[in-house]
């Protein structure tokens, strides 16, 4: 904060004209409510981390407490800066988007996609040569194993989902979202989950339930922050100026709802004091398992699907300049999608002691659950109708394609896998992790490429892109990646499970375990190498986005690409 | 009017889109999860299932801490080569007082489910230790560190508490002394071990780490590891009358 000099001056002549302002604007009640509630969280975090034993508890809570510091001071750094003007959601009758949350996210995203990427390069040479574990706690495959699948799914994924979902919820509803503090909250909340999660990890603090491994008090602030988002989201559409709410961001809306739901379900945990990192979760045993998957599944289902059909339902038409191909075929895909997929989670769990109705339910609807995932395949596919010459000469658009094409193999690959029959062979092998790669990679990884590859020329008014030929180069390089990847566990996992109930003629078990385990031993490299084109691809975007920002040309006169998308009829 | 009209109820109404997204997504959920708990059938009627004693718990947290179910399952499967390579296919009632659960999803190694009492706690050991030693085609991390870990024992006694309250049946006098017989476990022939005998009268006391001087936390995920799929007296289980 700057205080004015008493004596007159020119530098300050002024001052007297702002102060008397400032006097006026009052600290608004969001700037206060969050100032107030940011302290307490920081005065709880120093009274924690002093009481405790637990040393991982002492360092999160110093982290929190810092981290709470800094934004109060932020908070009232900005209020002073800007003498607690409000700013204008219009300026000359245009809706003032406010973009530097989506900014951060953006960069967030990028940055921990390759972070992400890279620690599973390293736990897939890990499985090629364990030496690499160094017999270090904090380098061991286990801990390391959900820094990568929190990494790419929910510092990765969900930057990405948040970044992208603030700059369509906005675009489409024509308005500025609300809130100075808010949206600010969210994007820099939700990063700070992911710095205590990852962080978590690497001491040794998980709840071991997968794609769920935060501990209670990482839970706990990710709840805070998601309904936070959730009000920021219904509040922008509540505003908006446009009569219908875009397919978007049903599917944006639809994801964070359920992500909630599920969220705090499975999560439902006991600490064992508020001093220790440590908690017991609720459920037990097959009531635990069944929840956990349905969690898991629909981390994937709602997640995974539904906020990146979002970005779909927004980026390829955009990026095509094609309406979406059917208005109707997204209603009932819609519908159709988010009704079934809640369902499947227990295919996960053919022939353990969970009680077959429920995992044959499970597969049952897992089945149905093909034919919504195909409907929202078609309706991004055809969106090319009439500009499939596009695919030649846009590298990024070619992108998005491939990744909705990928996006219908593994949801015909999915359904096929829950089949009671073909899972005993392929459950507990890596045929699973070569399925969940294929999607997440080729689907998840493509269409984020995409949307940022066109996201980041809109946020910083640029032209285009520094280089198409790198985005080419991006392409063909993380495609060969993929193809490594997944063909490798399609290989190492079906070997793997036919070796496991391999007989001899005598009728004893052929292979030992570990014979199996020496077997899967050159898949194992040659998906570390597919893997390590993957991260190659995602540094050269980096460094593609980071010259586009510093070095694009600037995009003249009336910046921003064209407003809403009306609906196809 | 035709039904596509009729959806523009959700398309201009954000609450009600709101309030529709949720009604979809929270049938099936409770259509497959609600009835677990109140079936009967959904946990078998079993001979020998108990709570885990402190030190089991502790391993067992050890073995979540380290994340060692992203490798090993605990849940065999009912196919023939499965029941002859890991034993008889899991219950259940092996896993209700788990919070939370152990089955895996994924066998970079082998299934967990009932390896107490297949090794010795000297092959544990030392294959926890360095895996390649006994097993040169490993892939497994090596976990040295766990033996040099002196075990705290300053949260346990909560840790029974909670786990009380979330439904696991510890009696007063097993939460109460927590702290002794979390030592006495590992300790043989002194008096903590006397003691937790009462209290545990089926648990395995016995040094398991190999070292007299300290109760570490290898003593602690060996005690875990030793306890696996053997509580359950088999020789009187009624597969039929469980069947589902």
């Amino acid at each position: 904060m700057v205080v004015p000099s008493l004596a007159p001056c020119n530098d300050f002549k002024d001052w007297g004209a702002i102060m008397a302002q400032n006097k006026a604007k009052m600290v608004s009640l969001e700037e206060g409510g969050f100032a107030i509630f940011l302290v307490l969280l920081a005065f709880t975090c120093i009274i924690v981390a002093g009481k405790t034993f637990d040393q991982v508890m002492a360092f999160h809570a110093g982290i929190g407490a810092l981290f709470a510091a800094v934004s109060v001071f932020l908070i009232f750094k900005t209020y002073f800066d800007d003498g607690g003007e409000p700013i204008p959601a219009e300026i000359d009758g245009k809706p003032n988007y406010n973009i530097g949350p989506i900014k951060f996210g953006a960069i967030a995203a990028m940055f921990w996609g390759i972070a992400g990427f890279t620690v599973g390069l390293i736990i897939a040479s890990q499985l090629a040569w364990p030496a690499l574990n160094f017999d270090l706690p904090w380098t061991n495959f286990g801990r390391l194993r959900p820094l990568h699948t929190s990494a790419v799914i929910f510092a990765f994924g969900g930057n990405v989902l948040l970044a992208t979902s603030m700059y369509v919820v906005q675009r489409t509803c024509r308005v500025r979202m609300p809130g100075k503090i808010l949206p600010w909250f969210v994007i820099l909340g939700y990063n700070a989950f992911i710095v205590i999660a990852g962080t978590g990890y690497l001491l040794g603090a998980t709840q071991s339930k997968e794609y769920a491994e935060p501990e209670w008090y990482a839970d706990l602030w990710l709840t805070i922050v998601w309904v936070c988002y959730l009000l920021l989201f219904m509040g922008t559409l509540w505003k908006r100026k446009e009569p219908h709410i875009y397919v978007a961001n049903w599917f944006y809306l639809a994801f964070i709802v359920t992500i909630a739901m599920l969220h705090i379900i499975n999560n439902l945990t006991v600490p064992v004091s508020i001093y220790s990192t440590k908690s017991y979760i609720v459920w037990a045993g097959v009531q635990d398992a069944m929840v956990q998957w349905w969690y898991g599944h629909n981390a994937v289902g709602f997640f995974l699907t539904a906020g990146f059909l979002a970005i779909m339902y927004y980026f390829i038409p955009k990026r095509a300049e094609r309406p979406v191909y059917s208005y109707r075929l997204s209603i009932v895909h819609f519908w159709a999608l988010i009704f079934i997929y809640i369902w499947a989670g227990p295919h996960h769990l053919h022939y353990t002691a969970l009680p077959q109705w429920a995992s044959t339910l499970g597969a049952t609807f897992s089945i149905i659950l093909w034919m919504p995932s195909w409907g929202g395949m078609i309706n991004g596919l055809m969106t090319l109708s009439g500009a499939w010459d596009k695919l030649r000469t846009d590298p990024v658009l070619r992108m998005m394609v491939v990744s909705v094409a990928f996006y219908g193999m593994s949801t015909f690959e999915g359904p096929l896998m829950s089949l009671r029959s073909v899972n005993s062979l392929s459950h507990y092998t890596d045929w699973t992790i070569g399925h969940v790669h294929s999607g997440a990679l080729g689907w998840v990884g493509y269409i984020s490429f995409g949307a940022l590859y066109c996201l980041i020329p809109w946020l910083w008014n640029k032209k285009g892109l520094y280089s198409l030929k790198l985005v080419n180069w991006h392409f063909w390089l993380s495609t060969l990646g993929i193809v490594l990847y997944i063909t490798s566990m399609w290989v190492s996992g079906i070997m793997q499970g036919l070796m496991w109930r391999a007989y001899d003629q005598l009728g004893f078990l052929e292979y030992s375990f570990v014979e199996t385990v020496e077997a899967m031993h050159p898949f194992y490299i040659i998906r570390a190498l597919g893997g390590a084109l993957f991260v190659l691809g995602a540094v050269i975007m980096a460094y593609n986005l980071w010259m586009t920002v510093r070095h694009g040309e600037a995009e003249e006169a009336e910046a921003t690409p064209a407003g809403s998308l009306a609906p196809a009829e | 009017m035709s039904a596509w009209k009729k959806h523009e109820v959700f398309e201009k109404n954000s609450f009600i889109l709101l309030v529709g997204i949720l009604v979809a997504v929270a049938i099936g959920g409770l259509v497959e999860i609600a009835p677990l708990f109140y079936l009967k059938s959904t946990i078998e009627k079993t001979e020998g299932m108990r709570p885990y004693t402190p030190l089991e718990l502790t391993g067992r947290d050890i073995f979540i801490r380290e994340g060692c179910y992203t490798c090993h399952s605990q849940m065999i499967r009912p196919m023939r080569d499965e029941l002859e390579r890991y034993g008889h296919f899991s219950l259940a009632a092996e896993s209700m007082y788990d919070h939370p659960f152990q089955w895996g999803s994924k066998r970079t190694g082998p299934d967990l489910a009932r390896v107490g009492g297949k090794y010795s706690d000297d092959w544990h050991v030392e294959h926890l230790r360095d895996p390649r030693s006994l097993v040169p085609a490993s892939i497994m991390p090596g976990y040295p560190f766990l033996a040099e870990n002196r075990l705290s024992a300053r949260d346990i006694q909560a840790a029974l508490s909670v786990n009380t309250f979330i439904g696991v049946p510890y009696t007063d006098g097993q939460i109460e002394n927590a702290r002794s017989d979390l030592m006495g476990q590992a300790s043989p022939d002194t008096d903590a071990a006397y003691e937790f005998e009462e209290r545990w009268p089926t648990a395995k006391i016995r040094d398991f780490d190999g070292n007299p001087a300290e109760v570490t936390e290898m003593d602690a995920l060996v005690a875990y590891l030793q306890v696996l799929g053997t509580m359950v007296d088999f020789s009187i289980y009624d597969d039929k009358a469980n069947a589902r």
